[in-house]
């Protein structure tokens, strides 16, 4: 007993000695909380405030001084306006820029497009660029916030801006603020309503018609097919009609329990 | 006479319809595989009708909640217990499996018991790791039904294949464990030996499977950008973080249960009475040591490798690895596997006191502990941190001011690499200890060794050096893959030179096992309980590095628990779990012995 009193005691040391390294050994760094949608009011916002907004993107969300900083795992920034010119003039450059703005956007929304010399993914030759799409998933900045990031860009790296602050793009931001407020809604009809699906698709004579119409939708599509139309349109596009007609980004908006509604709805469209 | 040979007969076909029928149960594992790949062509235009949706986009509201109850630390916990005993119930059968052949080459029945006894302890472990993987199961449909939803939607078939291996191995294991006294002597026991095969065989498919899962959460295959599934359940098992995982973690598991096994024999050998037991223990407890020694000296590679393909697979990830904040949990880390290192070794130098000839090799173990003390401190030097700004202002800058240049990668290379190499050197006069070589050629031969062993060093050295201050940041990692091969050439031929050496060579007088310290049991506990920690952290930082993804990029996490913990307090999760975790193992021991306790009762049973 004594002896495995000995071990017992050992082990909890050994372990209390982990643990306390752990917490007072090194440093206890508050990692930065997930990125939130900023709610961004661009109709009020001057120049200076959108260039604002775009720093603050590219050292919070955008998460760009992950590997934009002095280490040199990726190009510094700073000098933007002189290295543009010869980036477009460089042989190997493919893309369709034609100025510093234009060559900004395409680097954080196609950063293959041109890669920098040396910054390549290892084994590609420089042909692919290991910097992600900025709008795509992982950071998911909206066009408005790319706009900013340039806006800053161009300003911190010496060059003239030339970004205009976009007015007619429909914040996501938003939506995503005002939908954290609201509460569920069960009713199938007024979902229809409150997401204007009855601006483009008409039920039983009511509604537009720039979608299909779904007074018989039930009646041969289950249920899986329902969800997809609704949360990712483009997955298939129904005959007659074009791609990136419906919005797509319906699943932010809608919750999950909603969505089971609209579906329960659809399906029983018959 | 004629009859019992009838019978004998018959259960031989007993057993070989029971061998085929499993043969065909684990094929039938692999076989979907094989399936799976043909049907991959026609699935991504099949992908379009086969109705599967994108991933859910939660919100707070998704996440049911029990009052009082942390879901996130619930699943931690549940998910870090299965997976240990879960490593522990599937390295074991491995080395089990080698023991035993051992023991049927030598025919030394030693090596057969130690096997035996071996697996004793993995039986009651067996019911934990399904009880354990049945609350985890629970805990994720409770607190994360959408997630788990999702994931079965794309993972469905390989369900169904796990949860039959998952039969197939316990069938297996039973037989293979309950047989053992029975399936003994000439054919009898190859039966046996090829049920530890299929064990085995079964076990690492299992591990494979379940792999899947988590790596497809790390770097999704098979889904589109919303996560629409395609249909090809092959493409997303074998996603691109699969193998380096299953390697990492084939290598970490046989390491990890050479190490509990250790703990096993030294608190055996502690509370032995009998000098007999002592030297069974001790030597069982050498036994485990080894296992754990050859499993844990290739881990760094495959620990590069892994991190090496994280970095492959997303630079953003990697970095939040190895320069996010994460970058602290190395040094972290670093502390552990210098523990490691060091009982391991600590515990083959008090060995050498089993041979009265030893003392010739006693003065080089300082040397060799400074090495490896220098080598620790360098591999634990922090280098750059790469934070966020905020990040960045409560730390003060993203270098250590004065140990900056000892932090980076060729550095830590060097210092690895130097460390294998003495352990490996350890080793070398571990069992050169109790024997005197006969060859005329013993000096040329030592020499040889010595300047194998310093031309290496030199090399290894040179090349950290050269590449980590010398050259641009794009060539600093070339240094690794000429270090790593010096250290594999150097351990290949002198333990090949060795052998010729020391061939007819002469004992000292026999090893006498048992004469060993009992603080020399307590580096059996530490590397047992690093281990398990360790593990912990490991655990901890494969799914923190996803940071607010459930779904690396395609479904996001929107629960309260989103955000990533400090490591202080995710060491505290660990450490409450290794400790409840500890209080199984305990449990487990003390059921093995529990079986062969009798007691007998004066005047109880009518006589
Ligand atoms: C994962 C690392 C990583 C992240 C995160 C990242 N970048 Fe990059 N970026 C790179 C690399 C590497 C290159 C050079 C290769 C190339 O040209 O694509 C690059 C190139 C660029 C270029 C072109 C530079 C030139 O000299 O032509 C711009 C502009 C840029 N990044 C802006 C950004 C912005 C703004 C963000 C944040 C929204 C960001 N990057 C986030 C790695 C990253
Ligand atoms: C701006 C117009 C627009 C709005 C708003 C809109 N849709 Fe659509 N919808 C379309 C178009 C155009 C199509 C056909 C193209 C396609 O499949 O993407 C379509 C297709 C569909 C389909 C598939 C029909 C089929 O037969 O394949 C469903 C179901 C659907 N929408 C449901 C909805 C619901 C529910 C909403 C509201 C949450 C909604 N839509 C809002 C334009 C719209
Ligand atoms: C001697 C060196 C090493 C030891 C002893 C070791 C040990 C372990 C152990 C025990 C695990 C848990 C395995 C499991 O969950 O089944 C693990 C996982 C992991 N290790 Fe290592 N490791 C070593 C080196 C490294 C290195 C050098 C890296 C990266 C730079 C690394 C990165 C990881 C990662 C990312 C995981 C999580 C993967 C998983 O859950 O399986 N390891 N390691």
């Amino acid at each position: 007993m004594r002896q495995f009193l000995a071990v017992v005691a050992f082990t909890l040391l050994t372990i209390g000695f982990f643990a306390g390294y752990s917490n007072f050994g090194i440093p206890q760094i508050e990692p930065a909380p997930p990125p939130k949608e900023e709610k961004l009011d661009l109709s009020s916002m001057t120049m200076d405030q959108f260039i604002a907004l775009g720093e603050r993107l590219f050292n919070g969300k955008g998460t760009c001084t992950l590997c934009h900083n002095a280490l040199g795992r990726a190009p510094m920034l700073g000098t933007i306006a002189d290295a543009v010119p010869k980036r477009l003039k460089d042989p190997r450059y493919t893309g369709e820029a034609g100025d510093i703005e234009e060559y900004l956007i395409e680097s954080l929304v196609e950063p293959s497009v041109f890669v920098v010399a040396g910054f390549g993914k290892k084994g590609t030759n420089d042909t692919e660029s290991p910097m992600p799409d900025v709008s795509g998933g992982s950071i998911g900045l909206s066009e408005a916030e790319v706009a900013a990031v340039v806006a800053y860009l161009q300003d911190s790296g010496g060059a003239e801006v030339t970004v205009e602050i976009p007015q007619d793009i429909d914040e996501e931001g938003d939506d995503e603020e005002e939908g954290e407020a609201r509460e569920a809604v069960n009713d199938p009809k007024k979902l229809m309503a409150m997401f204007t699906c009855d601006a483009c698709h008409m039920i039983n004579g009511v509604g537009g018609d720039v979608g299909p119409n779904l007074s018989k939708i039930g009646a041969n599509r289950d249920r899986a097919y329902l969800r997809r139309a609704i949360l990712d349109p483009n997955a298939e596009i129904a005959t007659g009609f074009e791609a990136d007609m419906m919005p797509a980004d319906m699943g932010e908006q809608i919750y999950v329990k909603e969505l089971e509604v609209l579906v329960d709805y659809l399906a029983g469209l018959k | 006479m004629n009859r019992p040979r009838h019978m004998k007969t018959g259960t031989r076909l007993a057993i070989f319809g029971l061998f085929v029928a499993l043969v065909t149960l684990t094929l039938a594992g692999f076989d979907q595989f094989g399936v799976f790949a043909a049907e991959s062509e026609s699935a991504v235009d099949a992908a379009a009708s086969t109705g599967y949706g994108p991933a859910p986009k939660l919100t707070a509201d998704d996440y049911p909640t029990i009052a009082g109850v942390n879901s996130r630390v619930a699943v931690w916990v549940f998910a870090q217990l299965h997976l240990w005993f879960a490593a522990f119930v599937l390295a074991v059968p491995i080395f089990v499996f080698i023991i035993e052949a051992i023991g049927m080459r030598t025919r030394d029945k030693r090596y057969d018991d130690m096997a035996y006894e071996f697996i004793k302890v993995t039986i009651t472990a067996y019911s934990l790791t399904a009880i354990l993987g049945g609350l985890l199961i629970f805990a994720l449909i409770l607190f994360y039904p959408h997630l788990i939803t999702y994931l079965s939607t794309i993972f469905k078939e390989s369900m169904f294949y796990y949860a039959l291996l998952f039969f197939a191995e316990s069938a297996v294991l039973y037989i293979y464990y309950y047989g053992w006294h029975w399936l003994q002597g000439g054919f009898k026991k190859w039966v046996h030996l090829t049920l530890g095969l299929m064990l085995n065989a079964v076990g690492t498919t299992l591990m494979l499977l379940a792999n899947a899962w988590l790596t497809f959460m790390m770097s999704p295959a098979g889904v589109d950008a919303a996560g629409v599934f395609s249909g090809d359940a092959w493409a997303a098992i074998h996603n691109f973080l699969w193998n380096p995982i299953n390697i990492h973690r084939f290598v970490a598991n046989i390491a990890f249960g050479g190490s509990i096994v250790g703990a096993y024999a030294a608190f055996k050998f502690l509370t032995a009475t009998a000098e007999k037991e002592r030297a069974h223990y001790d030597w069982m407890g050498y036994n485990a040591n080894f296992i754990a020694i050859c499993a844990l000296l290739p881990l760094p590679f495959a620990g590069y490798y892994l991190a090496a393909e994280i970095y492959a697979y997303s630079q953003q990830m990697g970095i939040t690895l190895m320069g996010g904040i994460f970058a602290w949990l190395f040094i972290i880390q670093a502390v552990l596997i210098g523990t490691l290192f060091l009982s391991a070794n600590y515990y083959l130098w008090c060995g050498m006191g089993r041979s009265d000839g030893a003392k010739r090799y006693t003065k080089y173990i300082k040397y060799i502990a400074i090495v490896l003390v220098g080598a620790f401190l360098v591999w634990f030097t922090p280098h750059t941190l790469v934070l966020t700004n905020e990040e960045l202002k409560s730390l003060g800058g993203p270098h250590h001011t004065i140990l900056g240049p000892l932090g980076i990668m060729p550095a830590k290379n060097t210092a690895v690499n130097l460390m294998i190499l003495f352990t490996a050197l350890s080793f070398m006069f571990y069992r050169r200890a109790n024997k005197i070589a006969t060859v005329s050629w013993v000096k040329a031969g030592n020499a040889v060794q010595v300047a194998l062993y310093s031309a290496g060093i030199v090399n290894i050295m040179f090349l950290g050096i050269y590449h980590g201050y010398f050259t641009n940041t794009v060539y600093k990692v070339a240094a690794s893959i000429p270090q790593v091969l010096t250290t594999l050439v150097i351990m290949v031929v002198s333990i090949t030179l060795d052998s010729f050496i020391y061939r007819g060579a002469k004992e000292v007088g026999p090893l006498r096992w048992g004469r060993i310290p009992a603080r020399a049991q307590y580096a059996l506990f530490l590397l047992a309980v690093s281990f398990t920690w360790l593990m912990g952290l490991m655990g901890y930082i494969r799914s923190g590095i996803r940071q607010h993804w459930h779904v690396l990029d395609i479904m996001r996490d929107a629960s309260p628990d989103a955000f990533t913990p400090t490591l202080g307090y995710a060491a505290n999760v660990v450490s409450v779990a290794a400790i409840i975790f500890m209080a199984m193992v305990i449990f487990v021991f003390w059921i093995a012995q529990v079986g062969s306790n009798k007691t007998l009762p004066a005047g109880y049973w009518k006589e």
